[in-house]
């Protein structure tokens, strides 16, 4: 079972990365070419748009789906293809990038953030560990009965259930193996 | 006095509020002795059931001593009387009421025209659960008003501690209900998702009315630790493959009768549904997670039984109908008729057959709540049932 508690400080920066990862897809999806064009690097318009869609997937990962550690981790790999991908668009290759200083900038942001991941999953990491060391608590003399647990099996088959309650008869797994089925030829209806 | 005070999503506080009054003849103020954290009440911590209202108390499984009597209750209570109080509140003379159908009273309600545009028709007033349910202060709190306090009310004998007897108000005619209307045969196995308090009540009532298997779900260790000692063979579903395993027990026919003790929250994170229901749920696509529901129907015997005392709030989605038509399966589900069991439960508890208070894990006083809240709904410290004691 994955450990992780909904009020740690590292669940608190993955909701917080969550949010913000929200945010960015929603940026890039809307204003892809926007942001390429202020990067340099128009050509790129479509993949940042699927970068969006990719930082909104994780967003809702690590705001909604329960365990947010393989979402952390989704982050920082999506966190080295945006490296790779600003490197590629600030290299001195085939064409100058006349833009290249804000490919730069956003290369430093991309940076940054990776830190702020790097530092969430070793939190969430850690509170795991911490969780898995502590004992688990032995339940397995709380039966709740008297006497062994075969010696209570159907103890209160005389309770006064009332008919709403029942399954009709014509459902009863064990009604069918004697119930008259199928009916003799020409009768009609339910057997007695 | 103090109390447990919704304020929105995560963030329930100790409060010191008004002191409840009599407002109508009917009503009882009954001081809570014992008080407990119910499964569905994460569902109101997390907020993803509908209609509550910043500075509502929450709490509606309790118990208590009768400080206060109306007018018109004194026939049927006295002051100093030692109660549980069911958590629906119903007025014994509608014609639900006389049906033994108490969780669907037509009375009760106060707030019938928001539920009748909501549901169709009203179901009965809830103590702390929702302005759909009437909108009543709950009882984790030091006092609490009961309404129709001459029906609404469990005596309980001398002799029997608080921890015996408070789960009569709740969790364990629940389990109780959530089996009996499967009408179990000594030939049945039963599989039960959910080893929580209401699972693990339902384990002991499959048991106790006479199931030839109990198969229980989880993936707490735990919660599957004391299912077992209940009697019941043990999934994990995040170490094995629950229809697999379902169907190896039962010759590969699949259990007779299926139980969901989760409801709407399910957590099978496994599972590509459970995750879109997560994501759907939190773009307000859906309300609630229905993948038990999906399991159960899958699984299901032909011609079985689906039982679901599990809560659901609104909205789901991908539901396998076809699956569930085709298959022959019969629905039984609906919150429970409390009292319309107590009477023989209260018997049980007193001859000894069982003693529900072994699902206790935690007993604190109730300015400890709010964070019992988070450790209960995190399954941390082996939580499995939190006692609160005003």
């Amino acid at each position: 079972m994955a450990y992780y508690d909904r009020s740690s400080t590292g669940d608190t920066l993955a909701r917080g990365l969550g949010w913000f990862s929200i945010g960015l897809g929603v940026a890039e999806l809307m204003a892809g070419r926007t942001i390429a064009r202020w990067m340099g690097m128009e050509d790129r318009t479509t993949l940042i748009r699927a970068y969006g869609v990719r930082e909104i997937t994780a967003g809702v990962g690590l705001l909604a789906l329960g365990d947010p550690k393989p979402w952390i981790w989704s982050r920082i790999a999506g966190d080295a293809v945006d490296m790779a991908t600003l490197a590629a668009g600030m290299a001195p290759g085939s064409k100058v990038n006349p833009r290249a200083g804000n490919a730069r900038i956003a290369f430093g942001a991309v940076v940054a953030a990776t830190a702020l991941d790097v530092v969430c999953a070793q939190a969430l990491h850690r509170e795991e560990a911490y969780y898995r060391s502590l004992p688990v608590p032995d339940y397995s003399d709380r039966s709740g009965f008297p006497r062994p647990v075969s010696a209570m099996r159907g103890a209160a088959s005389d309770a006064p259930i009332r008919d709403d309650m029942r399954t009709p008869i014509i459902l009863q797994f064990q009604g069918a193996a004697d119930a008259g089925f199928p009916s003799p030829r020409g009768e009609r209806g339910i057997p007695p | 006095m103090r109390a447990l005070v919704w304020h929105g999503a995560n963030d329930i506080r100790c409060d010191t509020v008004p002191d409840p009054e009599i407002e109508h003849p009917r009503d009882a103020i009954v001081k809570v002795t014992t008080c407990a954290i119910c499964g569905s009440d994460l569902h109101l911590h997390d907020h993803v059931m509908p209609g509550m209202e910043k500075g509502d108390i929450v709490g509606h499984e309790f118990m208590g001593e009768v400080v206060e009597v109306g007018s018109d209750a004194k026939s049927a209570l006295k002051v100093g009387e030692r109660v549980v109080v069911p958590f629906t509140i119903w007025c014994g003379e509608c014609d639900q009421c006389k049906r033994g159908n108490y969780s669907v009273c037509e009375r009760s309600n106060r707030n019938k025209a928001l539920a009748d545009k909501m549901f169709g028709h009203t179901t009965a007033g809830l103590f702390g659960y929702t302005h759909l349910t009437g909108g009543y202060a709950g009882g984790q709190a030091e006092y609490v008003r009961v309404p129709m306090a001459d029906r609404t009310h469990i005596k309980i004998p001398s002799g029997l501690t608080d921890e015996q007897v408070l789960f009569l108000g709740d969790i364990f005619p629940t389990g109780w209900q959530a089996v009996a209307q499967c009408d179990i045969q000594p030939t049945d196995s039963v599989a039960i998702w959910g080893c929580g308090p209401v699972g693990q009540m339902t384990i002991r009532s499959a048991i106790l009315l006479g199931a030839k298997q109990v198969i229980a779900i989880d993936r707490v260790p735990e919660r599957l630790a004391m299912a077992r000692a209940g009697g019941a063979i043990t999934i994990d579903f995040e170490e094995e493959s629950v229809v697999e395993r379902l169907n190896e027990l039962t010759g590969g026919k699949g259990p007779e009768k299926c139980i969901d003790a989760v409801g709407m929250e399910a957590h099978a994170t496994a599972t590509v549904d459970s995750m879109m229901d997560r994501a759907k749920q939190a773009l307000m696509l859906e309300s609630d997670r229905a993948h038990v529901l999906r399991e159960m129907i899958y699984v299901c015997r032909p011609a079985g039984t689906l039982s679901i005392p599990g809560v659901y709030g609104g909205l789901i989605d991908k539901m396998p109908f076809g699956m569930a038509m085709n298959k022959g399966l019969t629905w039984r589900m609906g919150q429970t008729h409390v009292n319309r069991w107590t009477d023989d439960l209260l018997n049980r508890i007193q001859e000894g057959q069982i003693d529900p208070s072994f699902v206790i894990t935690h007993t604190v006083p109730l300015d400890q709540g709010p964070e019992m809240y988070k450790t209960f709904r995190d399954k941390r410290d082996g939580c499995i049932k939190v006692v609160l004691k005003p």
